[in-house]
């Protein structure tokens, strides 16, 4: 158990030193970084000098084991753009994003959860039908469409939501919430539906599969006739194996909800680390755009390690087989 | 800790539960707002944002003229000196009085490293105090247009950027983010209540205003909306009052709207095509061994087979006017002189064979795709209408970060066809004739150093140059006006079109559109 932990940890570090790679790579080869910092009519002497401030001269091995261990440390270096430390802009849009991909998730698993045990248990009724129609255009329809469809919708048609912005957020500390105030709240519901209505319909067909094999099973069988009660069947007992997959699934595509934030960000001018990165992709501002590729690589080996390893805590079954050399 | 959490929500509710004051002015544009010091970023919005707060020696009024602001007057008693009187019982925000100190420190601030705004003040123009209320300018040679461009020069308190750490023009690889950047201290109509880069701004009226305030606003709060579909859907829904752009598709959609409407004008912007004549061979051709731009009857045959009509009844929904000139006719008086040749695609043709390209030729054409209005769509009409007269364009559009990096002088000028627009800075035609139209020989010069095509004639410079000296505004427009014949002659550009400005504003807000694009809602009024 713990040389498998160990490994895997080892692994994700490989990855993100691979990852470190990329994102520098990018500080030499997408431009030169001095182009971005002078004006256009700097003189040779003035680049000479800025080249020499920011280390551009030091071998390859030695500018990447510098920046490395400046990202280790979080110290991602100046944006270009804002002329502020990237790590700050990070520390300030990140809750915005992880509220909302927690948001979305959440609603997804609710939303889907119920909606796939209903279409499994009831599966020829109209109800059901009309789930399966709904999934089919959250995972036909592109999320901008979404969105802006709900906008069209909600802001403008009805009046009822706001169709941009967090709207008031309280700041506790470092973080920022807007789930304590009457508008933030109000401004969540749409890019949380936007964002995760993709997830809805992966989890929703993902529940209803599995929970029509659960309940094809023996065991179920034999719950039945020794006498159980029909909900102490489905709910406590099919729906339990069901959702081990379902948790596994829904951990693992966190990590992509947060990617496609990017989307949903840019179309509600979500103030997160989506619609950050978008911006600084437009204005060619490395710095960012290096340390955004770093952080998400993070989160997702971090993810990914955790899921892991849950998944081997709750599975016995997986315990031995790993145990045993591979 | 939790005791102030809670007050904090209960203050926050209660305020999202009270309906907005009709004194406030939402203001949503396509850009941000991302550093507060006015020596950063020349771009006409940020200059528009600091506008607010800062203000230069002299301003535009809303016809663009020039008058007053923090300087009362000034005079040339030598064609090298300007004497500045400056205006008295000024504060800055922060309740500093306004001096010559100020001016002087401002002057060496913008020269500094690190400014964007360099060019507006001459480098080796001395700047001397003469009193706590009058400035000498002292030049190395007479500049007629000094000022011109100084409405975008802001003034800064020098005990202010002293006090702060401030003095440099944001540092270059600083580990902490320069003070000026972050806070705001001018002579503007508003303060700078908050700031979050990149997501919200909140102005409040400055009571202690030196002017008479036209505008009745007691706040204004500007918020960056970057997608289209949504800032327009803002606007309809009235969570905002005021929208710059309104992306053309939506104008009609807006304008019938129940609670706003689409102010329209034509810009000061001339976007124009440009055609690389000074290679010996182009870069992007399938002709070899010689330049088919270098041929005027090439040149010609270009500018004929455009049909600029077409462009703009099918490109730009009858939102662009034709030009006949590289700059905008408002900004030169003697335009009405100059006509557009005739759309003429079968005289095209017949000019290309007589220049031995009977069959047309091939030739990559740059273009921008997110910069202008309608950029790509442009120049997408135009592949379409050169392909008619045998010349096979291909087509490179892309997002302008990469696309100016390529064409100007950083690129090495890598281009033989594109498409550019020009505002010149000082509303001027001298900026146009010396910046885009000059020969780019002398770098030191400055002369051409965004002259991406190369053209080149000494004739045309040397009237550029008397346009320099010429004090006499009537000598001095038909100096301008022998100029442009001359560049007119030679087909050295192909002028399209000024495009429009289209502004969203709420049927309760009053606006003044300024044709420089540049929203100054000091001027706005909002009725509850």
């Amino acid at each position: 158990m713990l040389a498998f932990t160990l490994r895997r940890a080892i692994q994700a570090i490989g990855v993100m030193i691979a990852v470190g790679i990329i994102s520098f790579s990018m500080f030499r080869y997408a431009g030169d970084p001095v182009n971005q910092i002078v004006a256009l009519d700097a003189s040779p002497a003035e680049r000479a000098a800025i080249r020499k401030s920011l280390g551009l001269d030091d071998p390859v091995p030695l500018q990447f084991a510098r920046y490395f261990g400046d990202a280790v440390r979080f110290k991602f270096g100046v944006s270009y753009q804002f002329r502020e430390p990237v790590a700050e802009l990070l520390k300030e849009r990140m809750p915005a994003t992880l509220e909302l991909a927690v948001c979305a998730t959440i609603f997804a698993m609710v939303l889907g959860i119920l909606m796939g045990v209903y279409s499994a248990l009831r599966r020829d009724s109209w109800l059901a039908k009309i789930f399966q129609a709904v999934s089919l255009i959250g995972i036909s329809l592109p999320t901008f469409l979404i969105g802006i469809l709900l906008i069209y919708l909600f802001a403008v048609v009805l009046g009822w939501l706001p169709s941009f912005g967090r709207g008031d957020v309280v700041r506790i500390g470092w973080w920022t919430t807007g789930l304590l105030t009457v508008s933030g709240l109000k401004a969540l519901i749409l890019p949380s539906i936007t964002l995760g209505l993709f997830q809805m319909t992966l989890i929703m067909r993902l529940v209803r599969a599995e929970m029509l094999e659960v309940l094809r099973t023996d065991y179920i069988r034999f719950a039945r006739a020794r006498g159980l009660t029909t909900r102490a069947i489905h709910f406590g007992h099919a729906l339990k194996n069901t959702l081990v997959p379902v948790i596994t699934v829904a951990g693992l595509q966190f990590g992509s909800v947060i990617a496609f934030a990017i989307i949903t960000e840019t179309v509600f001018q979500w103030p997160g680390m989506g619609l950050l990165f978008v911006q600084a992709v437009q204005n060619v501002d490395i710095p960012i755009m290096a340390a955004y590729l770093l952080m998400v690589s993070l989160i997702f080996v971090t993810i990914n390690l955790v899921v892991d390893i849950l998944y081997t805590v709750v599975d016995p079954r997986l315990r031995s087989s790993i145990s045993r050399p591979a | 800790m939790l005791a102030a959490t809670i007050v904090s929500i209960v203050s926050i509710v209660s305020l999202a539960t009270t309906p907005a004051s009709a004194q406030t002015l939402r203001y949503a544009n396509q850009g941000d707002l991302k550093s507060l010091d006015p020596y950063t970023l020349r771009e006409s919005t940020t200059i528009a944002h600091h506008g607010h707060v800062y203000e230069g020696l002299t301003a535009r009024d809303k016809d663009l003229k020039i008058i007053p602001a923090l300087a009362e007057s000034w005079e040339t008693p030598e064609p090298t000196r300007w004497r500045f009187h400056l205006r008295h019982n000024v504060k800055f925000h922060n309740g500093d009085p306004f001096t010559a100190d100020d001016v002087v420190f401002s002057a060496d601030r913008v020269r500094a490293k690190g400014s964007d705004f360099q060019s507006l003040v001459p480098a080796d123009a001395k700047v001397v105090k003469i009193d706590d209320y009058t400035v000498d300018f002292l030049l190395t040679t007479p500049n007629p247009i000094l000022i011109a461009q100084w409405d975008a020069w802001y003034i800064m308190d020098k005990k202010w950027a002293e006090a702060n750490d401030a003095v440099a023009p944001t540092p270059v690889s600083a580990t902490t983010p320069s003070y000026a950047s972050l806070h705001e201290n001018g002579t503007g109509p508003f303060t700078i209540e908050s700031h979050q880069p990149g997501v919200k701004t909140v102005f409040k009226a400055n009571p202690n205003w030196w002017r008479k305030p036209e505008h009745n606003l007691k706040e204004i709060i500007f918020t960056p909306i970057s997608s289209e579909a949504t800032r327009v859907a803002a606007l309809l829904s009235g969570e905002v009052d005021v929208i710059e752009p309104v992306p053309i598709q939506d104008i009609a959609r807006v304008n019938a709207s129940a609670n706003a409407k689409v102010l329209t004008g034509p810009e000061l912007r001339t976007i124009f095509l440009g055609m690389d004549q000074i290679r010996d061979e182009l870069l992007y051709s399938n002709v070899k061994g010689k330049n088919p731009f270098k041929d005027l009857r090439v040149r010609e045959a270009f500018f004929k087979a455009i049909d600029i009509e077409l462009i703009k009844t099918r490109v730009m929904r009858g939102l662009s006017t034709p030009s006949a000139l590289m700059i905008a006719p408002q900004l030169f008086a003697l335009s009405k002189d100059f006509t557009r040749p005739k759309f003429d695609p079968e005289g095209a043709k017949k000019l290309l064979t007589e220049a031995g390209y009977p069959d047309g030729f091939e030739v990559g054409m740059d273009c921008p795709n997110d910069r202008y209005v309608n950029d790509a769509a442009i120049c997408q009409a135009i592949v379409g209408m050169l392909a008619r007269i045998g010349v096979k364009v291909e087509l490179l559009a892309q997002p302008k970060a990469l696309y100016f990096a390529k064409i100007l002088k950083s690129g090495n000028f890598s281009s033989s066809f594109y498409l550019l627009g020009w505002t010149p800075a000082t509303l001027d035609s001298h900026n146009v004739m010396f910046d885009i139209m000059g020969c780019r020989d002398d770098p030191a010069s400055g002369r051409g150093s965004t002259n991406v095509s190369g053209y080149c004639n000494k004739e045309f410079d040397a009237i550029t140059d008397k346009v320099l000296q010429e004090s006499d505004t009537t000598k001095r427009d038909l100096l301008i006006k022998q100029g442009f014949e001359i560049a007119a002659k030679d087909f050295a550009y192909i002028p399209l079109h000024q495009q429009a400005l289209a502004w969203g504003v709420s049927n309760k807000v009053k606006l003044t559109q300024r044709a420089d694009n540049q929203v100054l809602l000091y001027w706005a009024t909002k009725q509850e």
